[in-house]
């Protein structure tokens, strides 16, 4: 179909049986892109900024489980969410129940020292106990997926932290723009 | 009135679940489908049975069936819902038992 003006002469305009043949046509590419499942070939991309216990869990239980339907994902660790990547820190994530409402504990006592730790074990404990998967096994299982894990190179340095200290497969030396770029031509882009 | 309702009603219940617990537990579990691979999830909670059977249909050659049992009451919807989203993989069959949850997933490409 040409995308000529309108304004050439009535021989080139096309006739019906041409105009219902395009039809079918686009019908049946429409059929077929409907059919087209959500996953393979579709793009995930997400910000983690949080390495407290409870927020290392959405980013990395979104990310495998996108892998898992064949979904593209990169994960962009940034500020805390480098905690999360870090060998060491990783196994150590705390929650703190100061200044969070949702937890039981009053702030009075939350800020007493060692009140942490003891949060951090409740949570430890529950997770332990509904056979939660740990952040540990979250994020092998993510590798296994495929799901690509990056190191902002900013926050590296802010923090100092030792690039040689995350996983073996994080990618680091990125930043803000290869972040952009990612989530530009991502499907689905998220933040946490 | 009330007391022979109820032990009508009972009996019947009682009979509801013997015929369950005979016709689930044997003759539904081993179902109609060739089982190319048994994925057992029992205790894991989600994204895991999600995660695992889509290893597990990795393994597969297309068009065989693998049987996936959970305990996880979410795996119903979860798996439904990532079948449905997923190419190369098609939800044949959701069973629902005592707090098991056996799903069949034939892969397709």
């Amino acid at each position: 179909m040409s995308t000529d003006t309108p304004a050439t002469s009535n021989n080139d305009a096309p006739s019906r049986a041409e105009l219902a043949a395009r039809i079918g046509e686009l019908e049946e590419e429409l059929a077929s892109l409907k059919d087209d499942k959500t996953s393979d070939g579709n793009k995930m991309s997400i910000i983690a900024t949080k390495g407290t216990l409870d927020m290392a869990y959405p980013p990395l239980i979104l990310a495998s489980t996108a892998a898992a339907f064949g979904y593209d994902v990169t994960v962009f660790h940034t500020f805390w969410g480098l905690d999360i990547l870090h060998e060491e820190h990783s196994k150590d994530l705390k929650l703190s129940s100061v200044g969070n409402p949702n937890m039981p504990v009053p702030n009075v006592f939350g800020v007493l020292p060692g009140m942490d730790k003891i949060t951090t074990s409740m949570m430890e404990r529950r997770i332990s106990d509904n056979d939660t998967a740990t952040i540990e096994q979250l994020i092998e299982t993510s590798l296994e997926m495929g799901v690509n894990f990056q190191a902002c190179q900013m926050t590296i340095e802010l923090m100092d932290y030792d690039e040689d200290a995350f996983f073996d497969d994080v990618e680091t030396g990125v930043g803000a723009a290869t972040a952009v770029e990612d989530m530009a031509n991502a499907d689905i882009q998220l933040l946490i | 009135m009330w007391s022979s309702y109820t032990l009508i009603g009972r009996t019947n219940f009682d009979r509801l679940i013997i015929v369950d617990q005979l016709f689930f537990s044997s003759i539904t579990m081993s179902s109609d489908f060739d089982i190319a691979k048994t994925l057992d999830c029992k205790g894991e909670s989600c994204p895991m049975p999600v995660i695992k059977s889509r290893s597990a249909v990795d393994d597969l050659n297309s068009g065989e069936v693998l049987e996936m049992i959970s305990t996880d009451s979410g795996s119903i919807s979860d798996i439904n819902g990532w079948a449905k989203g997923t190419a190369g993989v098609e939800l044949l069959e959701q069973e629902e038992g005592d707090d098991l949850y056996v799903h069949y997933i034939r892969k397709t490409s």
